[in-house]
């Protein structure tokens, strides 16, 4: 994905200028691969990283697997471009699908461009698999002969719950789950070394109708930028005490 | 400037500079200020397996040689010459090792300290025993099997963090330089001790300390190489180090370049960026050409060292003599073009021209180099005849 930190959006077009801009791997999905391989170091098994993008996006692939991952596969057709959350949930899902067998498959929780955060829980409805969001801890328990199951720490606003769910099961990953590595040199030299698999449409049997922009429902009907917002406070402390400031503004402002 | 490197060899370069940038630059002017030793730093550069560059594949290493050392410590050094130094000096003490280490000692220490595991540090220096190295006092007796060592070792870079030392000492001071024994010792053996941590001008972060020898017995399988050859072990590691040297000068050279060359297109005088100023212009043009010659000289030294020719004094004292001379100038020109704002601590040119100063002294001073030079050319023209 392009770096959003510097990029403009071209006030004719209402799309992000793309030229010149850095393409990056979106940073909560670092935090999915670092969550991955430590999976793999401590239970074993493999990781596979899959993106859909340009041809360029290979060099994704390849930083994933200078931090550890084992394969990297490329789906890429022109026929994806223009893709929304649900013709790219569904492109994914296919490519899942083509590679068999898997016990967890993981994303970011969002990417920091389109912040939608659907992708990860539209792959797994396509999938069929159970799903957790938000996850800040994953622990594999039961792995000893019985069925695998994942016991995720899920991240709320203002709290955090533990569900457990069977594998295959899909998690999406926040920022504080990890601190995703530096490449080390030797995982650098197998990256270069490493070859990309490049799925088209065709590969992973996507429906033509299910993707690209013709599979997409999402319009685009108008881009731009909100005006900023007049003053704002941020109210600090407990649940308890935010209410009681919130509530003594309001009343203060004559609102109740 | 293209200076033909290969995939791996860039990929050292981008790496270095990558965790300096991000990991390195964060924390700098704190480890500067307190004075504190880089370990999270170091077990980075570990992960990255950047520790082991110049070591061989077989003992955990990249298989590398001095370029690719040269190129991290340069990169690590344009953001902090200390923690440069830290990295190098790890170098300087496993050196020793790779040259002349049995195949038993290179298992038992390198891959420890390629995978940054462990740091290590070289001892030669003494309080009276500085540029002229044949005044070590620290002796090392035989007894039996063992040798028993009583001395202190001045200034020693990553002592006291380090865990792998190589340390100079006399076995027989009768016999002058030839009476020198280079053995490996490990921190945490009886009778060997640590002073105090100096409190220096520049390079603050990095560990100078004594190494303090009280009856400590050793076993002569620590020997490098063998008895009486320490001086030998300790020149021929010199003469490959010392491009090392020279590559953190030019780090420490560029970085300063770096910071000068932004500030100058942001600071406004006179209606317009400094930048734009002939006077200015000049500076930056001297120091530019500067530091690109001393890069070109540190880098053709390395390769020539990684030739594997035992001719090297001569050239890798060229290399650190003008790399640390032009770090000492091209730092305090850097200084004089942010100005007042350059004296503060505020911005990091003022470090970088303390941490520079130090490239014209350790590992010899310029004026040892200078002889040193001057030797190889006198000894070259009696050779012809």
């Amino acid at each position: 994905m392009p770096d959003t930190t510097n990029v403009k959006i071209d006030p004719k077009t209402n799309t992000l200028i793309r030229e010149g801009v850095k393409s990056i791997v979106n940073p909560f999905d670092e935090n999915a691969i670092e969550e991955a391989v430590r999976l793999k170091e401590a239970h074993g098994g493999k990781v596979t990283v899959i993106t859909m993008g340009p041809p360029q996006a290979a060099e994704a692939l390849k930083s994933a697997i200078a931090m550890g991952a084992d394969e990297g596969i490329l789906i890429s057709d022109r026929a994806f471009a223009g893709a929304d959350t649900w013709a790219t949930s569904y492109t994914l899902s296919q490519a899942i699908k083509k590679i068999g067998t898997f016990d967890l498959v993981l994303f970011g929780k969002q990417a920091i461009d389109g912040d939608t955060a659907q992708v990860g829980p539209g792959v797994a409805e396509f999938l069929d698999i159970p799903q957790i969001t938000f996850a800040i801890k994953i622990d594999i328990v039961g792995a000893d002969g019985n069925q695998p199951s994942a016991r995720v720490k899920r991240q709320l606003e203002e709290s955090a719950e533990i569900a457990e769910t069977k594998l295959p099961a899909a998690v999406t990953v926040i920022k504080q789950i990890n601190e995703p590595r530096m490449p080390s040199l030797k995982g650098q030299m197998r990256a270069k070394k490493a070859e990309i698999q490049t799925w088209t449409a065709e590969t992973i049997m996507a429906e033509p109708e299910n993707i690209g922009l013709k599979g997409s429902p999402t319009q685009v009907v108008r881009i731009f930028t909100p005006p900023p917002r007049g003053n704002s406070e941020m109210l600090e402390g407990t649940i308890e005490e935010i209410s009681i400031k919130l509530f003594n503004k309001l009343k203060e402002q004559k609102i109740i | 400037m293209d200076y033909l490197f290969t995939e791996e060899q860039k990929m050292i370069k981008d790496l270095a500079r990558k965790i300096s940038e991000e990991k390195v630059k964060p924390v700098r002017a704190e480890l500067d200020e307190t004075g504190t030793f880089p370990w999270e730093l170091m077990k980075e550069f570990g992960k990255a397996d950047l520790c082991g560059l110049y070591i061989p594949e077989k003992f955990g290493g990249f298989g590398g040689g001095c370029l690719e050392f040269c190129l991290a410590t340069e990169e690590v050094s344009r953001i902090c010459g200390g923690v440069g130094v830290t990295f190098a000096a790890s170098a300087l003490g496993a050196f020793p090792i790779l040259m002349f280490g049995t195949e038993e000692q290179k298992t038992k220490y390198l891959p420890d300290i390629a995978s940054g595991k462990k740091l290590a540090a070289f001892g030669l220096t003494e309080a009276n025993a500085g540029s002229d190295a044949g005044g070590i006092q620290t002796t090392a007796k035989k007894d039996g099997d063992y040798f028993i060592l009583n001395g202190t070792k001045q200034w020693i870079t990553n002592g006291g963090e380090a865990e792998t030392y190589t340390v100079i000492a006399m076995t027989d001071k009768l016999k002058g330089s030839r009476g020198a024994t280079a053995f490996i010792l490990e921190k945490g053996m009886k009778g060997f001790d640590f002073g105090k941590k100096e409190n220096k001008m520049g390079i603050r972060c990095s560990a100078t300390r004594e190494l303090v020898f009280q009856d400590c017995k050793v076993h002569k399988s620590q020997i490098l190489g063998k008895e009486g050859m320490g001086f030998i072990v300790a020149m021929k590691t010199l003469d490959r180090t010392r491009p090392g040297i020279g590559a953190q000068a030019v780090g420490i050279a560029q970085g300063a370049l770096d910071e000068a060359l932004a500030y100058s297109k942001t600071r406004i005088q006179f209606g317009k960026p400094i930048s734009s100023f002939q006077g200015v212009q000049h500076m930056f043009a001297d120091m530019a050409t500067q530091v690109e010659a001393a890069r070109a000289l540190v880098y053709a030294t390395a390769r020539t060292v990684d030739t594997g020719t035992n001719d090297i004094s001569r050239d890798s004292a060229m290399c650190k003599l003008f790399a640390s001379d032009t770090a000492m100038k091209v730092t305090t020109d850097a200084v004089q073009i942010l100005a007042g704002y350059g004296y503060m601590k505020e911005y990091p040119v003022e470090k970088m021209m303390r941490d520079a100063k130090i490239t014209q002294i350790y590992e010899g001073t310029n004026q040892i180099q200078r002889n040193v030079i001057a030797l190889g050319l006198i000894k070259e023209l009696a050779a012809k005849k």
